[in-house]
């Protein structure tokens, strides 16, 4: 087993980019996420704003 | 809009539409690029023998190089979508190409980053001027001038428009990229995987390589249909079905 993790002595050039690799596409497939959630929490309060000030004064 | 194009195509192009088709096939999309990728990874860490000149460093080859193809790829898919949203000024298309484009710089940093250490123990050196490296860099550097370019304007359908202009500009550093290796003298070695003829590589190095390259283009799949899903949303936040889902996400 450290055999494998020694990869030969390459060890310290091999793991590093994978970890490279994985930590990269990690953080781009969850950044749209916390992107959308942060729209949709927006979108409500505005929409909440919007008939708060609705029932203070109602349309005409 | 020309008739010859099917319907359903015509459809699929209407954003609440594309929002739930990209939602039904993104897990799916996850799920085989997680499968592949974890063949592809006991395949090439732990199935393929060493290699007789690199030792155990060329393993580096199973994600550098899928990545690489990637960073070609998507930048391809860019400027086709950009060319689709400057011709048609399709919302989705204009969606599509922007969202591509952090993706390929994904890519194209991971190609950079694991070329650097793959090249420090077999060339002696972390970074050298040579054609193929120094084209990557400028691939890069047109991501990142798309990126800049569409977040600089006020209007985003303007900023859209506008690094669409560069991204379909950009497209000539592509073939430079892939044949900088046979055009110019450089380190770096050439292609050993080809379309036309046998690869120049041994079986059981080979389809870790090719498995990898498919969980990529699946992984791209995944990852652009969720940032396209959050942009139409962002785009279309006055629209009902959008407001549809904003309550039914503040229930659960």
């Amino acid at each position: 087993m450290s055999a494998f993790f020694a990869m030969g002595g390459y060890g310290a050039y091999v793991w590093p980019a994978y970890a490279v690799f994985f930590i990269v596409l990690i953080a781009d497939y969850l950044a749209p996420g916390l992107r959308r959630r942060r729209n949709l929490r927006e979108l409500r309060a505005r929409l909440a704003r919007q008939s708060a000030r609705q029932q203070r004064s109602p349309a005409p | 809009m020309a008739n010859w194009i099917p319907l359903w195509l015509h459809k699929l192009g209407s954003p609440p539409i594309f929002y739930r088709f990209a939602g039904t096939l993104r897990p799916w999309a996850l799920a085989l690029a997680l499968l592949l990728g974890a063949a592809a990874l006991y395949g090439g860490l732990v199935l393929a023998p060493a290699d007789y000149q690199q030792g155990d460093a060329y393993r580096i080859i199973f994600i550098h190089v899928p990545s690489a193809w990637m960073s070609l790829f998507v930048y391809g898919v860019m400027a086709v979508a950009s060319f689709i949203a400057l011709v048609w000024r399709i919302k989705l298309a204009e969606v599509v190409a922007m969202e591509s484009a952090p993706i390929g710089a994904a890519f194209t940093f991971i190609t950079l980053v694991t070329g650097s250490l793959w090249g420090k123990p077999m060339w002696g050196t972390w970074w050298t001027w040579d054609a193929r490296l120094t084209s990557e860099l400028v691939l890069l550097f047109l991501y990142l001038g798309v990126i800049g370019l569409y977040h600089s304007f006020e209007d985003r359908r303007q900023g859209a428009r506008a690094a669409a202009f560069l991204a379909i500009i950009g497209i000539i550093n592509v073939p430079i990229v892939h044949f900088s290796v046979n055009w110019w003298n450089t380190l770096h070695q050439g292609s050993t995987v080809r379309i036309l003829g046998p690869s120049k590589m041994s079986g059981d190095m080979l389809w870790p390589l090719l498995t990898m390259m498919a969980a990529t283009k699946f992984y791209y799949i995944a990852s652009l249909f969720g940032r396209v899903r959050t942009d139409l949303l962002a785009m279309e936040s006055g629209k009902d079905w959008v407001r549809q889902i904003a309550e039914e996400e503040a229930k659960s």
